[in-house]
């Protein structure tokens, strides 16, 4: 067992893991933060995306202990004092989510994407950065939309402030 | 998941002294094959020892046409890399398309060429590029890393520091995933370098990464996609699988090299 | 249509939790005391069980229990059963072969339960699973149904010789022939259709709890129904009485059909809960799900349509052979039967129709519904084939469907169903003008000019939804009436809880049920909730499936909706002295016609619950149940174009434009229903395009068990869709609703494969059109 330190969506948190714990399982069994999901063992569907140090990585496929003293967003800690962030937003006003499941790695990755690529994003490249999210509900039409949309949003309000 | 025992080293040497501690133990990196390799208990080193936190590990510099890239940096950096896109975009354009952007945020260099899977892109690459790869010993070319499926000349214990090369004066990758992995079914790197015309090929070869010198030969008296129609790649050397037959993979190691050309210019 | 009524395009109430990360699935769930359980499965795809080992896996640290089908079976719990009695045609019943939720002498597919062990971790309860030793005696393994039907195949269960499960008909077999001898032309084509993971992203789990001191289990799990999981497990299962058993399915993350059937595992946790006396969970992992969640598809047919000289048909006929899998599950056989050739006829006006079909056990996952469910095959078959005859007759697909279109309804086809109403030439019209299918030519000519081969595909499909009469599936051999119940609650501060049998686990019922109640009760739907999915509170349901919720779960909801008014009317007509008949329900307002007088909805309320002031003799309260049974199955259809570019020298295929026109009734939120289509035209794409599963022939290991080998639908696959409605409603239910939860995915795949055989020229193409298919294809010839 090791003792873990995070800071999770702004809290300093610890506790004791194996080493061979996940993130996710961390995340879910330790600290009962649930809203980060498992949806495959390949690494691939992408269900578990969060932030850690302000990049988005598959909790899956990170030891809890792997990062230990860094930053995670999580989900959870998106939506500050009860306003939703510009993402979370737009996907309920564009039906970007159906069952739910995958949609917290969605949001976490949608959120990277704009980080990454801002204002500018397009369809193709929404679609060909989504390539790490699997979604069987929505056929991604709403998602996309969804993404393009809190894009120039947050676009729009960064211009707003310069 | 096995039992295991994580160890974060700080430098190269400390890595080195935790890997000869331990009989079972496995340098982990960005960990997006050998975790999801322990996730499925198909591998279950007693240590596993993170070499993503060592500084001298990390970074990428480019002096004139020398590129080094050290083994810690991720994909996305590579990707992202505004001073490799002066001298070899083709390298930046082929990191940006490893996995996914999580995938890239954690995977590295150093990782996915000492894991030497035969469908990865880095190999490619590096065989193309006529890379030098740097370990805490010694300097090995890429002609003579990469040995085999998952195998490469590093020995017990070494550990990938970084790689180099020279900038290709023209180059291009162009690969065609499978369409359930997204890993490359057939991967081309062209690169006109220095030491003349190298064409790498990754995801389609049986034996793994290897180079086409029937294309390099051509390629050499006509860089032009045409110049490749006359070359039939010999499907008894091509993996085959549910997603790709031998004679399917051997027509896209063709269709890709001269799109690679193409793109090339 | 209100802001919120029906009609309108309301973003979802349940979002929020979603999106914050709340949402509560079963893995979510902690119990005091609970532990966690792995089952052990045959490595094997056929063999018997000599021997099992547990004695070092036992004492491992953290085991609590391993138990075995052995032990189930000293408890009396029951074998799983199949809901549907089919006959075959010569009378007999069907076939059908013991399945023990826990084998015990054979297993017959890689995956089939024999131990669960539970521990106090999952990492301690895998470490044991791996520890038990288990002598298998391997016996020769069989995946597909033609090889399971020859003579000296391997013997899978006792009961079916040469694994035959039934040999069914429907139709008029002898006047088919006479049609088919007599014709100008007859379109024969040998089609498969291929098998399919579900794939929903919430692997399936459950959490099972026996409380000793009230010998009380709860069951949490991962279903799209789970009262009829309560009423199969203790009626059939003996797991306990109904009032002994309650089941709660929280937020489910997808079902597609594969959360409807109740597992092996939901029964052996609960059990296992009371041999070890802890709270037992139990999660899919993702290759487990690819193993042991029910699979789709999987037929191999052969269609032929007979023509007249002037292009009518004047017969179909269908040869099907449905591989059902190791066991049968729970509405396997209706599937390939009721659900499947009863939708032969398609859209067209034909007077002969007959299909014969054959189920057959094979050594790999049991097959049943999957998102269509015996639709999406008849469609493929019907729509390939139409589409092939247009070609080989010389004349437009579309002008050749619109020939033999149905236009007067009611139309009873030879094939049982009676299409109660529809206007298939609006949506043919609606999606060729979307599509401009009138320009493809132009299209065709510039993408040559780039090396691209282009290819447009139309389908035009008819399924039946709103399932289902109980009477009428009753009558072919259904165990149960497929009706669904509703209770409206309105509390005494006029705030209202819709209780319904109906489960959502994606499609937004609690929108959409509360726009139906907003816009009945003129209340804002911010002051309904719509409480479904556990077996305590919710009366009795059968569940989400069929595309069923609208067109039976929220008719129900419309029927206790009318009793509530009844009741609120009296209240009111009594509070302003006025006559009943004289009162309308309107923004929150109980209002007496013509006049200013009204008593607010809030105050109505009040009144049923405080009583003083309430009619000689009515009961205080409101509060108003309903049982809705249809009169009929709903009949959604559509027409549905794709047009493709084929890359010659890859075989990659990219769907450059995906139109959708479907008629399914009136519609509650359109939004919610065009993401319905969405989603399911993207699993018809994955069908016609990505997904495959696939079994090693000799060794029945289930080849694609991952998503490193199963492709799925990802974002770059797909293009974004036009879809749009025309609306005839449903004479079968009073809202008029037809359904939309499974279209997409039952008309998309013929439209894919038949724009890409027309891209490639050649018709020998089978799903899933690969880049590697494609290119075999045109390479081929």
């Amino acid at each position: 067992m090791t003792s873990i330190s995070l800071n999770v969506n702004g809290r300093q948190v610890s506790g004791e893991a194996e080493d061979r714990t996940l993130l996710v399982e961390f995340l879910r069994t330790n600290l009962g933060m649930t809203g980060t999901h498992v949806g495959c063992d390949t690494s691939q569907c992408g269900a578990c995306v969060v932030h850690v140090d302000g990049q988005a990585v598959k909790s899956c496929t990170m030891l809890a202990v792997q990062a230990n003293g860094s930053d995670v967003t999580t989900i959870e800690g998106l939506a500050s004092n009860g306003t939703l962030h510009p993402v979370q937003k737009a996907f309920h006003e564009n039906h970007g989510l159906q069952c739910g499941f995958c949609t917290p790695g969605m949001i976490m990755a949608a959120t990277d994407m704009i980080r990454r690529h801002g204002s500018a994003l397009d369809e193709k490249t929404v679609r060909q950065e989504l390539e790490g999210n699997i979604c069987r509900c929505t056929g991604y039409h709403n998602i996309v939309k969804s993404i393009l949309a809190a894009a120039a949003e947050m676009g729009d309000a960064q211009q707003a402030a310069e | 998941m096995y039992e295991t025992n994580y160890h974060r080293a700080s430098s190269v040497s400390e890595a080195a002294s935790l890997l000869a501690g331990s009989d079972e133990a496995k340098l982990l990196a960005g960990g997006q094959t050998l975790i999801p390799t322990m996730k499925q208990r198909l591998a279950a080193p007693s240590d596993v020892v993170d070499i993503r936190h060592i500084a001298e590990l990390k970074g990428i510099s480019v002096s004139g046409s020398k590129v080094t890239i050290g083994a810690a940096t991720s994909h996305a950096e590579v990707a992202q890399s505004a001073d490799i896109a002066n001298v070899c975009p083709a390298l930046c354009g082929l990191a940006a398309h490893i996995g996914d952007p999580h995938v890239r945020h954690m995977g590295t260099i150093g990782g996915s060429i000492a894991n030497n899977d035969p469908a990865a892109d880095y190999p490619a690459a590096m065989v193309a590029l006529d890379a030098t790869i740097h370990t805490n010993n010694r300097t090995i070319s890429a002609s003579d890393f990469f040995v085999g499926l998952f195998e490469t000349a590093l020995d017990e214990g070494e550990i990938v520091t970084a790689v180099s090369f020279d900038a290709p004066s023209k180059a291009a990758y162009q690969k065609f995933p499978n369409p359930a992995s997204r890993y490359a079914m057939a991967g081309v790197f062209v690169a006109q370098g220095n030491g003349g015309i190298r064409v790498g090929v990754t995801g389609a070869g049986s034996e793994g990464v290897f180079r086409s010198s029937e294309m390099e030969e051509a390629l050499a008296s006509d860089f032009s996609p045409a110049a490749l129609d006359a070359i039939a790649v010999d499907p008894a050397g091509m993996l085959a699988d549910i997603h790709g037959s031998a004679v399917y993979r051997a027509n896209l190691v063709k269709v890709m090299a001269r799109r690679a050309v193409a793109a090339a210019g | 249509m209100g802001v919120e009524g029906i009609g309108a395009r309301v973003a979802r109430k349940e979002d929020k939790r979603f999106i914050t990360g709340k949402g509560r699935y079963t893995d979510d769930m902690v119990v005091p005391g609970m532990k966690h359980a792995v089952f052990v499965r045959s490595p094997h795809a056929h063999a018997k069980i000599k021997s099992i080992d547990t004695s070092s896996a036992s004492a491992m640290p953290g085991v609590i229990g391993i138990l075995d089908g052995k032990q189930l079976t000293e408890d009396g719990i029951g074998s799983l059963i199949c809901g549907w009695a089919v006959h075959s045609k010569d009378g007999s019943p069907m076939n059908m072969g013991v399945w023990r939720p826990l084998a015990e002498d054979t297993v017959r597919y890689v995956g089939d339960a024999v131990l669960i062990v539970v521990a106090d971790t999952g990492d301690q309860a895998r470490a044991a699973a791996e520890a038990v030793v288990i002598d298998y005696e391997e016996l020769p393994a069989v995946t597909t149904a033609l090889a399971a039907m020859k003579d000296g195949a391997p013997q899978i269960h006792p009961e079916a010789d040469h694994n035959l499960i039934f040999d069914w008909e429907i139709g008029n077999g002898a006047d088919v022939d006479a049609a088919i001898a007599n014709a100008a032309h007859v379109t024969n084509l040998d089609v498969d259709n291929n098998r399919l993971v579900p794939n929903a992203m919430e692997p399936r789990a459950t959490l099972g709890v026996y409380d000793d001191s009230e010998e009380h289990y709860t069951c949490w799990t991962t279903s799209q129904n789970p009262h009829v999981a309560r009423l199969v497990m203790s009626a059939f299962y003996n797991v306990a009485p109904e009032n002994k058993l309650r089941v709660i399915a929280p937020d489910v993350g997808g079902g597609f059909g594969s959360k409807i059937y109740i597992y092996p595992e939901e029964i052996v946790c609960l059990w296992a809960s009371k041999r070890t006396g802890v709270p037992v969970k139990w999660t899919a992992d993702r290759t487990e799900a690819f193993l042991t969640d029910a699979h789709g598809r999987d037929h191999v047919s052969n269609i032929k349509i007979a023509f007249d000289a002037d292009n009518r048909i004047t017969a179909l006929k269908v040869d099907t052979i449905a591989n059902l899998g190791a066991y049968m599950s729970l509405f396997s056989s209706s599937v390939p039967t009721y659900l499947y050739a009863t939708l032969l006829s398609g859209q067209y006006n034909i007077a002969n129709v007959h299909a014969n079909v054959r189920t057959v056990y094979t050594n790999t996952t049991p097959v049943d519904a999957y998102r269509g469910a015996g639709r999406p095959e008849a469609s493929y078959l019907v729509e390939r084939a139409m589409e092939t005859a247009a070609r080989e007759l010389g004349v437009s697909p579309a002008e050749l469907r619109r020939k033999n279109f149905i236009t007067q309804f009611p139309h009873q086809t030879p094939v049982i169903m009676n299409y109660d109403g529809g206007d298939f030439g609006a949506s043919l019209d609606a999606a060729t003008k979307a599509a401009d299918y009138d320009g493809f030519p132009a299209r065709k000519a510039e993408a040559a000019g780039r090396g691209k081969l282009r290819g447009i595909g139309m389908s035009c499909y008819i399924e039946a939804c709103g399932i289902a009469p109980s009477k009428a599936v009753g009558s072919l051999g259904a165990g149960v009436g497929l009706w669904e119940s509703a209770e409206v609650r309105v509390n005494a501060v006029g705030t209202v809880e819709v209780l319904t049998g109906s489960h959502s686990h994606g499609q937004g019922h609690e929108t959409t049920f509360a726009q139906l109640v907003a816009e009945r009760l003129g209340v804002g739907m911010d002051t309904v909730s719509i409480v479904h999915g556990d077996t305590d509170k919710v009366q009795m349901g059968m569940g989400t499936y069929g595309s069923r919720s609208g067109a039976v779960g929220m008719s129900a909801v419309s029927v206790a909706l009318d009793r509530v008014e009844a009741k609120a009317k009296k209240v009111a007509a009594h509070l302003l002295e006025a006559d009943e008949s004289d009162i309308i329900i309107e923004n929150g307002e109980l209002k007496v016609a013509g006049t200013d007088k009204s008593v607010p909805w809030f105050q109505m309320a009040l009144a049923c619950y405080t009583a003083h002031n309430l009619p000689d003799g009515m009961e205080p309260g409101l509060k108003e149940s309903a049982f809705f049974d249809p009169t009929n199955f709903s009949f959604p259809a559509g027409c549905y174009i794709c047009e493709v570019e084929v890359d010659p020298e890859t075989g990659k295929t990219e769907i450059i434009q995906f139109v959708a026109a479907d008629d399914f009734g009136n519609i509650i939120n359109p939004m919610i229903v065009e993401g319905q289509v969405h989603g399911g035209v993207a699993q018809g794409i994955g069908q016609a395009m990505l997904e495959s599963c696939i079994y090693d022939p000799d060794t029945g290991q289930l080849l694609t068990a991952s998503y490193m080998d199963y492709a799925m639908p990802r974002a770059d696959d797909l293009p974004s869709f036009d879809v749009s409605t025309t609306v005839t409603p449903s004479p079968s239910n009073p809202l008029g609703i037809k359904g939309c939860g499974e279209a997409g995915a039952i008309g998309s795949p013929p439209a894919v494969i038949n724009a890409i055989t027309d891209a490639i020229g050649s018709n020998k193409l089978e799903m899933p059109a690969s880049p590697q298919a494609v290119w075999a294809a045109l390479n081929a010839k």
